[in-house]
C-alpha cells in the first residue's frame, strides 16, 4: 500500500515535470466577464465566442507556431470582483484579454490590465468613457459605443426626417435616460431643434394616456424613446388610437421581433436604430451553425462580437510577428479583419470601424433598415 | 386641529381651484382629455378596488391576492378569445363568451383562494391571514408565469372603434368610452344588489357583526365566499377592460394596477363601497392632471403624496367610519 502511494506521488511529480513545457508553448489568452448571476446570458454567450475562435484557429495551426489557450475568468458583472479576477488572470500568465462584458466592470479592470501592460479588446462594453476619455491607451473593442448610436438617432432625425420639434421619453432607467440625455445633448449642439418634451413614465405602469396627450399638445414631430420594448409598444398603440400624428423612434431596446409582435399593427411605421444586420454574412451564418451543433441553441447577443475579438488579436498578432505590446497596438490599428460581424478596423482610440448602427424602420410588420 | 384642517384644506383647494380654472380657459380641449383620461384610469382602479373595500368590509383583511385575480382574468380572456379567433367565430360573441369566462374563472379563483388561504385562518391572528394572502400573490403570479410564459404577450383588443364615435376618437378612444360605461353599470348593479338582494341585506349584517348575523341565521360562510366571488368579477371585468385598453398583459400586470387599486381602496376609506369608487376616481384624475401639466416622473410619488395628505387629515379615508382600531 505505502509503495502504491510513492509511485503515485512519482507519477503525479512527472506528470508536473513533463507537462510544464508542454504548457509554456502556448499563447494565453485570458476572457473575462460575467458568467454567473442574472446578466450570465451576456457573458456566456461571449465566452462561447472566444471558444470557438480558439478551436477554430488551434486547428489551423495557432497563432506564431504556437496553439492559443483559453484562461476563463468570472467578474459577476462587479467592479471590485473584476479587480480581483483581473489580477489573477495576469498572474496566470495571460498575454492577452478578450473582455469584459459589463461597462462598470472593464473599467475596473482595465488599471490592472494596464500596469501589466497587456493589450485589451471588449466585445461588450458600450460605455463612451472607455476609448473617447483616453484613459486606456490599450483598450479596444469590437462593439460601437453608447454616443455612437445616439449621434446616429439625432443626426437621422434631424436631417432625414427633418424634425424640428421633438419630445423625448424615457423609463427612467440607467439605459433608457442616458440614451435621451445623450441625444438631448446631440440636439443642443446640433442646433435648430426644439426640445418640447422631456419626461419620465413609470414602467409598466395601468395606463400611458396622460403622457399621450401631452405628446400631443407638445405638437412634436417626432417623439423619442428611450427604453425597452413593452412600455414603448404600450405608448405606440396610444399614440395611434388617439390619432397623434407624431413618428415614434427607438433606440436597441425596441428592435427586434419582440416589439413587433407585441404591437403588432400599430407598430407600422416605427423607426429604431440597432446594430448594423449582419445576418447574411457568410462567416456568421457558418458559426451560427457551429455553435448550434456546439451547444444545441442559438448563439446569444455578443458571441460573433466575442468571436471577432480574438480574431483580431491572433491576426494582429502574427502580423506584428511578436507578442510586443506596442507591435500589437499598431497591427491592430493598420489591418482590417474580416470578421462575422463584417470587415472590421480600429481606430486611433480604439474604437471599431465598419460596425456600429443603422435605422430602421418598420415596414409590413418587420425591421428593414433604411440607411 | 379642526380649524387647521378646515383653513388648510380651503386654501388647498383655493390653490388647484385657482390653477384648474387657469387652465381649462387656455386649453379646454386639453383639460377635457386629461379629466377623460384619468376618469377612464379611475375607472379601472374602481373594478379592482370594490374587491379590496368589500373584503375588507367583511372579514377586516386585506387580499393582496386581488391584483393577481384580475390578472387571471386578463389571462383567460385572451385564451379564450385567441382560440375561438382562430376558429373564426364572430367577433360580438368572442367579446361576451371572453367576459364570461374571464368572469367565472376569476370567480372560481377568488372563492377557492379564500377557501384554501384566509377560511382556515379566520380565527388566527389578522397578521397571519395577511402573510397567507402576500404568499398567495406570489404563489398564483409565478403559476401563471409558469403555465404561459413569463414574456409580455399581445392583447388583440376585443372592443372595435366604433365608426359613429370617431369625430371624438382623437380625444377619447371607444375602449374608453366602453370603460367608462360597463364601470357605471356595474357600480349600479352592484349598488342594488348591496341594497335590496336578501344576499345583499346579509352582507351588510356581516360587515357589521358578524357573530350577532349568525345568531340570526345568516351563513355567514357562505356570504364571506359570496364577496368574494363579487370582487372577483368586478376585477375580472376591469382586467378584460384595461388589457383591451393597453393591448398587452404578463403574469404581473396585476401587482401594479392591485397596489393602485390597494391605495384607492384606502384613499375613499376601506371597507365603504361608494368610498372605494370616490377615491379610484379622485387618485385617477389627480395623476392624469399631474402627468398632464406637471412631471410624470412623480406620478406615482404624486399618488403616495394624496395618501399621505389625506390619511393625515383623514385617518379613515373619505367616506370611512370614524372608528379607532388596532393594526
Amino acid at each position: 500500500m505505502k509503495s502504491f502511494f510513492k509511485s503515485l506521488v512519482l507519477a503525479s511529480l512527472a506528470l508536473i515535470v513533463f507537462a510544464a513545457p508542454g504548457f509554456a508553448d502556448t499563447i494565453k489568452i485570458g476572457s473575462g466577464g460575467v458568467i454567473s448571476g442574472d446578466l450570465a446570458p451576456y457573458g456566456i454567450s461571449a465566452l462561447r465566442g472566444c471558444e470557438i475562435a480558439v478551436e477554430d484557429i488551434n486547428a489551423k495551426g495557432g497563432v506564431l507556431g504556437k496553439q492559443l489557450e483559453l484562461l476563463v475568468g468570472d467578474d459577476v458583472c462587479k467592479p471590485e470582483v473584476s479587480v480581483n479576477m483581473a489580477t489573477k488572470l495576469v498572474s496566470d500568465g495571460a498575454q492577452m484579454i478578450v473582455g469584459h462584458v459589463c461597462s462598470g466592470a472593464t473599467i475596473a479592470a482595465n488599471k490592472i490590465y494596464k500596469d501589466a501592460g497587456l493589450i485589451v479588446i471588449s466585445p461588450a462594453s458600450t460605455n463612451d468613457d472607455l476609448t473617447l476619455k483616453g484613459e486606456h491607451p490599450n483598450f479596444f473593442r469590437t462593439i460601437s459605443y453608447d454616443g455612437a448610436q445616439a449621434t446616429l438617432m439625432t443626426s437621422f432625425v434631424k436631417n432625414e426626417l427633418k424634425a424640428t420639434k421633438i419630445a423625448l421619453i424615457h423609463d427612467k432607467g440607467d439605459y433608457g435616460k442616458g440614451q435621451m440625455e445623450l441625444a438631448r445633448k446631440n440636439f443642443e449642439a446640433l442646433g435648430g431643434v426644439e426640445i418640447v418634451l422631456f419626461e419620465g413614465v413609470t414602467t409598466g405602469a395601468v395606463d400611458f394616456t396622460a403622457i399621450v396627450q401631452k405628446i400631443k399638445r407638445s405638437k412634436a414631430e417626432v417623439t423619442m424613446w428611450g427604453g425597452y420594448h413593452s412600455d414603448a409598444s404600450k405608448i405606440v398603440q396610444l399614440l395611434k388610437k388617439k390619432r397623434v400624428k407624431t413618428t415614434f423612434f427607438g433606440g436597441d431596446g425596441i428592435i427586434g421581433d419582440n416589439f413587433t409582435t407585441l404591437a403588432g399593427k400599430y407598430a407600422e411605421g416605427v423607426y429604431a436604430t440597432g446594430p448594423n444586420d449582419t445576418s447574411n454574412n457568410p462567416l456568421y451564418i457558418e458559426l451560427t451553425k457551429k455553435h448550434q451543433a456546439k451547444y444545441g441553441e442559438d448563439p446569444g447577443t455578443f458571441f460573433h462580437n466575442a468571436y471577432a475579438c480574438v480574431q483580431a488579436l491572433a491576426n494582429a498578432a502574427e502580423k506584428a510577428g511578436s507578442l510586443d505590446k506596442e507591435k500589437l497596438k499598431a497591427a491592430l490599428k493598420a489591418n482590417k479583419i474580416q470578421s462575422p460581424i463584417g470587415e472590421i478596423g480600429f481606430d486611433d482610440k480604439g474604437d471599431v470601424i465598419g460596425a456600429g448602427f443603422s435605422v430602421y424602420k418598420v415596414i409590413d410588420g418587420k425591421y428593414q433598415q433604411v440607411n | 386641529m379642526f380649524w387647521i384642517n378646515i383653513i388648510s384644506g380651503i386654501v388647498i383647494i383655493g390653490i388647484l381651484g385657482f390653477f384648474g380654472i387657469r387652465e381649462l380657459i387656455t386649453d379646454p380641449v386639453y383639460f377635457l382629455e386629461l379629466v377623460l383620461g384619468g376618469l377612464t384610469r379611475g375607472s379601472i382602479y374602481a373594478l379592482i378596488a370594490l374587491g379590496y373595500t368589500m373584503v375588507y368590509g367583511i372579514i377586516q383583511l386585506i387580499n393582496f391576492a386581488h391584483g393577481e385575480i384580475y390578472m387571471i382574468g386578463a389571462m383567460t380572456s385572451l385564451i379564450v378569445a385567441s382560440v375561438l379567433g382562430l376558429w373564426g367565430w364572430n367577433s360580438a360573441v368572442i367579446v361576451i363568451l371572453a367576459f364570461v369566462f374571464a368572469i367565472v374563472y376569476s370567480c372560481a379563483y377568488g372563492f377557492t383562494v379564500e377557501k384554501i388561504a384566509y377560511k382556515p385562518l379566520r380565527t388566527a391572528p389578522r397578521l397571519s391571514a395577511l402573510i397567507s394572502a402576500i404568499g398567495m400573490s406570489l404563489f398564483l403570479q409565478n403559476y401563471v408565469m409558469l403555465a404561459q410564459t413569463p414574456e409580455f404577450m399581445p392583447y388583440e383588443s376585443l372592443i372595435p372603434d366604433y365608426n359613429f364615435w370617431e369625430p371624438y376618437a382623437h380625444i377619447m378612444t371607444s375602449v374608453e368610452l366602453t370603460i367608462i360605461i360597463t364601470t357605471i353599470v356595474v357600480m349600479i348593479l352592484l349598488g342594488m344588489l348591496i341594497k335590496f338582494t336578501r344576499i345583499g341585506k346579509a352582507m351588510r349584517a356581516t360587515a357589521q357583526d358578524k357573530v350577532m348575523s349568525s345568531l340570526v341565521g345568516i351563513n355567514v360562510n357562505k356570504v364571506i365566499s359570496t364577496t368574494f366571488v363579487v370582487g372577483s368579477a368586478t376585477a375580472a371585468i376591469g382586467g378584460v377592460l384595461i388589457a383591451c385598453h393597453v393591448g398587452q398583459i404578463n403574469f404581473m400586470i396585476g401587482f401594479l394596477a392591485g397596489l393602485k387599486a390597494f391605495i384607492a381602496a384606502v384613499l375613499g376609506g376601506i371597507g365603504s363601497v361608494p368610498g372605494a369608487v370616490l377615491g379610484s376616481l379622485v387618485l385617477g384624475i389627480s395623476e392624469s392632471f399631474f402627468t398632464g401639466y406637471f412631471w410624470s416622473e412623480y406620478e406615482d410619488v404624486f399618488a403616495f403624496t394624496i395618501l399621505v395628505v389625506i390619511l393625515i387629515f383623514r385617518p379613515s379615508g373619505i367616506l370611512g367610519r370614524k372608528e379607532t382600531e388596532k393594526v
